[in-house]
Parts: C-alpha cells; sequence; structure tokens
C-alpha cells in the first residue's frame, strides 16, 4: 500500500510578536525583537530578569465561546487560539458545516508543555509544611494546607495531556489524540509523527503542533540553574544572539503553533488550499549525556539524513538549478554556547561543501525559544519562506563566531526569489537530554 | 513486504516487587499489593492507601559507571531504568549498558525508545527547604529573595530531576539506543500510545527493535493531593486494605494511588525470529480516539452524564480493524479497570458497545486491585501481561471485593489455564485520550 502525501493546509500561532500569521511574518522579515523585562510576575531579582512574552494576548479575539475556557492555563488558551486560525485557515469552518470534512475522523498530536503552577497556594502549601527546626517536610501539615487552599481545577490543569483535551474538546475532534514532551522538540516531534498517522491512513486530518510557556517561576529558576540562559541583563534586546561568539544562553519565550495536516488527496477533493508539502521527519536520540549534546552532533545528523532520506533529497549533491537542494535550514539556532556550535557541525556534517550555501537561520534570535512550542512556530516560519521566497534573518549577530561559519543570514532578511525562491526547507529540533527531530517541507506542485 | 511487531521481552518495577515475574507470580497468587503508606506521612489524605515498590533503588541495575546519575533521577526516572533493564535482559537482548565496545544485538541506531511519562512531582523536601530560605518580612515567600539567593539552594540540575522526556533520555543513554525516541504524556493511556507509536516506527523501518512502555509514582505528597482532587482517589479512612477498597466497576469503590513501570520489547518478527528470541505475542492492531469533550468542562472531569466514551469505542474498534479481527475473536480484555467509578461506568459503556452481549463471557483481566493506579506506568504491565498471558495459556487470578455488575467478568476467581489466541488491552485517560491494543498469539 503506497503511503499518501500529506498537505499542510492550515496554520495559526501566538507568539511573543503577535498572533496573525502575515503580520508577525512581516516582523520576522523586519528583524523585529520581542525580547524585554518579565512582566508576568517579578523576576526583577532574578539572574535572568527577561524574556519574550506574548503580551496582550485575549482568548476571547480568537475564538468563539472563549469564556469555557476561563480556568485554562497560557499554554491551553495559547493552543486553542493558535487551532483556531489554523482550523479556519485550512477552512475546516465550513467544510465541516457543508459536510466535506469530519471532525470525528481528525485527530491531534501536540507538544503542549505543562500547565501553570497554582503558585501562591503551591508556595504557601509547601511553606506551611516546612519544619524549620527539624528541616525536613511535617507531612500532616503539609497536606493540611493543600487539602485546604489547592483546587481540582488547578491542579488537573497541570496535567500535560489536558491542552490536547481542549483543543480536541472544541473542535470535536475524535480521532488517534496524543501530546508528547520531548522537551524543546516536542512540537517537531509531534508534527513529524501526525504526518507519519497520516502517510500510513489511520487519519485524514491532524491538528499538529504545540503550546508552552515557561515564563513563570520555576520554569525560569530551572533554566537558571542550568546556566542555559542569557544574563545579559543590560541589553535584554540583544540577549538572543544565536551563532554570535559573544552569546551566552538562549532567551525564554512562549507561546503556540498548531498546523493542520491533511492527506493531499482528501485536501484536494474539498477544494482546501495547499499551503506546502510536509516530505520527510527525522527522529533520532543522542544517547549520549543527559547535561551535553553529543561533540560531533551524532544524532542531530540522523535526524536531518533520515528526514533528507524520506523527502528523496541527496544534500551533498546540488539540485539542477546548481543550489543546494535544500534552500533554507530553520535552525534549532538556541543560542547557547554548545548548541549552535554543534548544529553548526552537524550541517555541515550532512550537507558537506554545500553546507556554506545554505540559508540557515535562527528566528530565536527574534522571538525567544518557545520550548516546547518552538518547532512548530518554525516550521510555519518555513511555509512563510516557501510562500513568499524570503529567508528571515538571525538578529544580534554582530561579531562571528570562527566555530560558527556557515550562512546564518544576518541580521538582514534575504530575498532569495533572485534565485530561484524557496521550494524546499529543513527545520531543526533537539530537545535536553538528546532527543532530535527534523522536518522537510516543500512547496506543493501538483 | 509488511513488517510485523512482536513482543519479545517484559520488564516491570510494581508494587508487586522488582522485575517481571514478581508481577506475575503475584497475580497468579490473587495477592494485593496495596497497603499503608509507609514513605511518608500520608495520615492528613482521607486515603492513606497505596501501592508502593518497596526497597527498590535504579543504583542496584545501572551499571556502575552510572550510579552518580541516580541522584537526578525522579522516582519515576528509576521505575523506568528498572524496567528497561529487566525487559532487555528477558528478550536476551546485549546493548551499551553491558560495557562501551560490547557487540550488541542491534545497531544502536536501529533502537528505538519509547517511554510515555507523567507530570513528575518535585520532590518537596528539596523545594520546601529552598522555599523556607526566601521568606520575605511578612513570612511568606519573596520573589526577591529567591531570585537573589533562595534559588541557588537548588541543584544545579535541578530541572533535569523532573523533565518527563528524561524516562527516555536516561535508558536511551544507559542502554545506547540513537533511534527514534518519543515521551508521551496522555496520563493512563501513555503507556498503551507509547507502544502504539512504537509499532508503527517499526513497521516502518525506523527502527527494528525498541523499548516501549511508561512508568510514574504517584508515591508522594504532590502526586497524592493532585490525584485525590482529580477525583481519582476518595476518601477510605476505615480500611487499610487496599483491595477491599479499590473494586472495579463497583458503584462504591475508591480509587487507589501507586507507583509502576512497566516497559516491553517490540521487535521486527523476521529479525526476532532469525536470532532465536522467545515471542510473547505479537501486535497486531493499534488504535487511539479522544473522547471528544473539554477535560473536565462540566466540573465532574469525566464528561456530561450518561454519555459514553466514544474515544475509547473508536480506540476499540480501530484498533480491531487494524488488526483485521473482530470483536467476537477476543478471548480476554486487559481494561483500564481503576476502581474509580466515573471512569470505570464510562468504560463499561464502552466494552458494552464493542463486545455486546458477549463481554459477559470475556474474561477481563484486572491489575489495579493488585498494583493499584500507576498512570503511565500501566500500560506497560498490562501489555505484559497480556502478551504473558497469551504465552502461558493462563488468566491469572482476579481479585475482587465485590459489587461488580453482572454483566462484567471482573469478580475474583482463581487462575485458570485458557487458550488465548487474541487479547485486546485498551483504556483512557482523565484527559480524553484513549488507545487499545489488540495482542495475538504468534506463530
Amino acid at each position: 500500500m503506497p503511503a499518501h502525501r500529506v498537505a499542510i493546509t492550515g496554520m495559526g500561532w501566538v507568539t511573543p510578536l503577535g498572533t496573525d500569521v502575515e503580520s508577525v511574518w512581516g516582523d520576522l522579515v523586519a528583524g523585529k525583537n520581542a525580547v524585554g523585562p518579565v512582566t508576568r510576575f517579578d523576576a526583577s531579582r532574578f539572574p535572568t530578569n527577561f524574556a519574550a512574552e506574548v503580551k496582550g494576548f485575549d482568548l476571547a479575539d480568537h475564538l468563539e465561546g472563549a469564556g469555557r475556557f476561563a480556568p485554562c492555563g497560557e499554554s491551553t488558551r495559547y493552543a486553542l487560539a493558535a487551532a483556531s486560525h489554523a482550523w479556519r485557515r485550512a477552512g475546516l469552518d465550513r467544510a465541516v458545516a457543508e459536510g466535506r470534512a469530519d471532525p470525528t475522523e481528525m485527530g491531534v498530536y501536540l507538544g503542549a508543555g505543562e500547565g501553570t503552577l497554582d503558585y501562591d497556594n503551591f508556595f504557601a502549601t509547601n511553606l506551611a509544611g516546612w519544619n524549620a527546626a527539624e528541616r525536613k517536610v511535617d507531612g500532616r501539615a503539609w497536606v493540611g494546607h493543600g487539602l485546604a487552599h489547592l483546587t481540582r481545577v488547578r491542579e488537573v490543569e497541570q496535567e500535560p495531556n489536558v491542552t490536547v483535551g481542549y483543543v480536541a474538546g472544541a473542535f470535536g475532534c475524535r480521532g488517534p489524540s496524543f501530546n508528547c514532551m520531548t522537551a524543546c522538540a516536542a512540537s517537531t516531534q509531534a508534527i513529524g509523527e501526525a504526518f507519519e498517522i497520516i502517510r500510513r491512513g489511520d487519519a485524514p486530518l491532524m491538528f499538529a503542533g504545540g503550546s508552552h510557556t515557561m515564563i513563570h517561576v520555576l520554569g525560569m529558576t530551572g533554566f537558571i540553574r542550568l546556566t542555559a540562559m542569557s544574563q545579559r541583563r543590560g541589553s535584554p534586546q540583544n540577549a538572543a544572539r544565536p551563532f554570535d561568539q559573544t552569546r551566552d544562553g538562549f532567551v525564554m519565550g512562549e507561546g503556540a503553533g498548531v498546523l493542520v495536516l491533511e492527506r493531499l488527496d482528501h485536501a484536494l477533493a474539498r477544494g482546501a488550499e495547499v499551503l506546502a508539502e510536509i516530505a520527510g521527519y527525522g527522529a533520532s536520540a543522542d544517547a549520549f549525556r543527559i547535561t551535553d549534546i553529543e561533540p560531533n552532533g551524532r544524532g542531530a545528523q540522523a535526524a536531518m539524513t533520515q528526514a533528507l532520506r524520506q523527502a528523496g533529497l541527496s544534500p551533498r549533491e546540488p539540485g539542477p538549478d546548481g543550489r543546494p537542494v535544500v534552500h533554507y535550514i530553520s535552525a534549532h539556532g538556541t543560542g547557547t554556547k554548545e548548541n549552535d556550535k554543534i548544529e553548526t557541525l552537524a550541517v555541515k556534517g550532512v550537507f558537506g561543501p554545500l553546507a556554506p550555501k545554505v540559508p540557515f537561520s535562527s528566528v530565536k534570535s527574534m522571538m525567544g525559544h518557545l520550548i516546547q512550542a518552538a518547532g512548530a512556530v518554525e516550521l510555519i516560519t518555513c511555509v512563510q519562506a516557501i510562500r513568499t521566497g524570503w529567508a528571515p534573518p538571525t538578529i544580534n549577530l554582530a561579531t562571528p563566531d570562527p566555530e560558527c561559519d556557515l550562512d546564518y543570514v544576518p541580521n538582514q532578511a534575504r530575498d532569495l526569489n533572485p534565485h530561484g525562491g524557496v521550494e524546499v526547507c529543513l527545520s531543526n529540533s533537539f530537545g535536553f537530554g538528546g532527543q532530535n527531530n527534523t522536518l522537510v517541507v516543500r512547496k506543493f506542485r501538483g | 513486504m509488511h513488517r510485523r511487531v512482536v513482543i519479545t521481552g517484559l520488564g516491570a518495577v510494581s508494587p508487586m516487587g522488582v522485575g517481571f515475574e514478581a508481577l506475575w507470580g503475584g497475580l497468579l497468587q490473587g495477592r494485593s499489593a496495596l497497603g499503608p503508606i509507609t514513605r511518608f506521612d500520608a495520615t492528613g489524605f482521607p486515603c492513606r492507601v497505596g501501592g508502593e515498590v518497596a526497597g527498590y533503588s535504579a543504583k542496584d541495575h545501572v551499571p556502575k559507571h552510572y550510579r552518580k546519575a541516580v541522584k537526578v533521577m525522579a522516582r519515576d526516572i528509576e521505575l523506568a531504568v528498572g524496567a528497561a533493564k529487566f525487559a532487555a535482559e528477558d528478550a536476551g537482548l546485549i546493548t551499551r549498558e553491558r560495557g562501551e565496545g560490547v557487540e550488541t544485538t542491534y545497531p544502536a541506531d536501529r533502537t528505538g525508545c519509547h517511554i510515555g511519562a507523567g507530570l513528575i512531582a518535585t520532590e518537596t523536601e528539596e523545594l520546601s527547604a529552598a522555599l523556607a530560605t526566601s521568606r520575605g518580612e511578612d513570612g511568606r515567600w519573596s520573589a526577591a529573595r529567591w531570585g537573589e539567593t533562595g534559588m541557588g539552594n537548588l541543584q544545579p540540575l535541578w530541572l533535569l530531576k523532573y523533565l518527563p522526556n528524561m524516562l527516555a533520555c536516561h535508558v536511551t543513554i544507559i542502554h545506547g539506543a540513537e533511534g527514534p525516541s518519543n515521551t508521551i504524556t496522555c496520563g493512563d493511556a501513555s503507556g498503551l500510545l507509547s507502544i502504539g507509536e512504537s509499532c508503527r516506527v517499526i513497521e516502518r523501518g525506523d527502527a527494528d527493535v525498541s523499548f516501549a512502555g511508561g512508568a510514574e509514582s504517584k508515591m508522594n505528597l504532590m502526586g497524592m493531593i493532585r490525584t485525590y482532587l482529580a477525583g481519582r482517589t476518595g476518601s477510605s479512612p476505615e480500611s487499610l486494605d487496599g483491595s477491599k477498597i479499590l473494586r472495579p466497576y463497583a458503584p462504591d469503590s475508591c480509587g487507589v494511588a501507586s507507583e509502576a513501570g512497566g516497559l516491553v520489547i517490540l521487535e521486527e518478527e523476521a529479525a526476532a525470529r532469525a536470532r532465536g528470541a522467545k515471542v510473547y505475542a505479537h501486535v497486531a492492531g493499534f488504535g487511539a480516539g479522544h473522547s471528544g469533550w473539554p477535560p473536565y468542562d462540566d466540573g465532574s472531569g469525566r464528561g456530561p452524564a450518561g454519555v459514553v466514551n466514544e474515544g475509547l469505542v473508536l480506540a476499540m474498534a480501530r484498533a480491531l480493524r487494524d488488526a483485521g479481527v473482530g470483536s467476537g475473536e477476543i478471548d480476554a480484555v486487559v481494561p483500564g479497570a481503576l476502581g474509580t467509578p466515573a471512569e470505570d461506568t464510562l468504560e463499561a459503556g464502552a466494552l458494552r458497545r464493542v463486545f455486546g452481549e458477549r463481554l459477559r463471557d470475556i474474561p477481563l483481566i484486572t491489575l489495579a486491585p493488585n498494583i493499584g493506579q500507576c498512570w503511565a506506568g500501566s500500560g506497560g504491565l498490562a501489555v505484559g501481561v497480556g502478551a504473558r498471558a497469551i504465552l502461558e495459556g493462563v488468566l491469572p487470578a482476579r481479585v475482587h471485593a465485590g459489587g461488580c455488575p453482572n454483566d462484567l467478568a471482573a469478580g475474583a476467581c482463581a487462575p485458570q489455564p485458557r487458550r488465548l489466541r487474541t487479547v485486546m488491552v485498551c483504556g483512557g485517560s482523565l484527559g480524553g485520550q484513549n488507545a487499545a491494543l489488540v495482542l495475538r498469539a504468534a506463530g
């Protein structure tokens, strides 16, 4: 049985630069930066006190009947908004009403993060339960305070499978539903596995993507303790600087990206616009160390190689137009010393002498790192690159690093239309702990 | 050429004990491992019964050079690491765990790892001690003090102890599994969804062997309070015998939280046969479906009253179709059978829908009265038990203290020999995800 082809027919996002696909894309091409002081809580005395926050977001602007989602945390509300945009962009509102698409056959695969803690009550419970004299937790005091103050809704909201439940519920989806948490790779993996579900014929339609916010006390704390985040407190706008020699870590972002993936014949039969086609997916594990990336980028290379092979592309041979076969790479590009160096090595390992000829940029320089949502948002930027023929820039790239010597599209977006536009993009996401995922997406050509 | 997937190894760390034999032996004896919680002071909870794994540390089950890493493993991770080792051993797999440079059964890049996980609870001792250093003048937690000094009291790798993907990451590192790896986090459905996805990965040729299943521990203050607030566990101050209070499908049952790791080894059948592996069963079908209502929408968390869990019905129907078998061919079912009445009612409704009048004659293999609700740990154990029952031709004993509806074969009984050709394993989750697998006798 031949595998089905998989189209992208809808997409939506919630990002620190906004929620409209076209206008945020315009900001990315213009090199705008969304990083500023943390306003969600008092982070003023934190070693890292800045982030790329989603500002002025109201779910009611994006979804009818938003009131019933009032108890949901940010991550769920971002996912619902992004899914709503993707649903309408795919024309599923009309298609479902007219019986040309069946939501009960539609699945959901998200890489959504955990919900936000009920901080006030959680911290108060931990303090009430702390026996300072004996330096240990008094279980009875802890439970007593907890049962009096923690609530069902807020606790259950934190479970990582709740966001996908809300999205499925809001749109009546009864197809296969999953949530994965492979850290920074999660939404790329979710899209990849959703792609495989459709390819195999297990569902004709899937919502796929992710959502996350770690702009909260323990989220920021965790990465500060790992020394993974930039501490450039004096100039937060310049803190996210992937591939720059003076980079000192990533900048936290938040948001969601959700796409509608659809069996190609299903999309064509209902007259949907095909925004792009997913051509390949690769997954691997570093199996190296929980704290470090395998120094040669072995896992990253395996993921890229597998995705390219599935797409039928040979990265070391130029295409018919003399260009490399991939016209734009959306880097994982976090801005940590280690990632950027090793990702560069891995791209060289895969593309060989052609590597310097592939535009390879990180939009994390502008939007920060959306953690589990990063991969989905970056895949949408790839679709926009294909649709417009432009490669977004890596901003803040002021001091070249001899170990990062590829074409990162420094500081200025690039119009690739004079060179033949963008037909094929590759998007990388690598998770803390070593789970790596790559997607290849290409222009739809009948 | 269609690639088929078989189960060749079973690994468990459960309240019954360490290793799959402890679980299987306990099930045959009809033993319940649920009792008063001893690991922490649970006397403040309305139900202080749980299912703890006694005397277990991953330190005893990792290579010597890796023992230091156990310090950054939450309990959930420790459970997964042990279950992985036992599953690999049972399958007779040589992995990197035996030492750098050994000749492994499979190449590293053909080895996948799909381990479902839950929201790992922060250890209250470490966090509370750190928070207590950051009280402001008013005695409450102060963000400023936390930012200046308090957070420094958490170990640098604190976050890595609790990331759900660390179950799989530690297992991939220990065993040298460099193929596709995922971390599915869908509550009680995590284990079945992980095994289903892992089968797909092998079928499509992206790996030849994999670790698949899940692990989770609710045996801590945070886990216990969440399961209670979620309505999973109830109030049972009068009894400390878990098998008496947890009675699947009984309207007055009370759930009991626990902890476990359950993993299986999946292999592409031709490769498994070629190396002479013991084959427990063939994974013939997989299906998933969503319940279709927003979780907790009506405040009860279980959807509108009187509604059947259509997502579970669809998951079972899809798994049967995938396996190419009719519901009439199912010889036994390993359902969720959680012992939480609202969810049991939904599950029973779905089972009735799929199996009709025949349901009363299909033995249900229930695990919760023996080992409690172990969330992401449950699916791997359920598949393991189903596969073992097929291979041995035995239905384990069933523990049930009464109150099961007449049309469900879930009441107490002794173990009995039974030829089992086709077994369904299924379950749902509070978030609305449902999954089903069809296992068939190999050959």
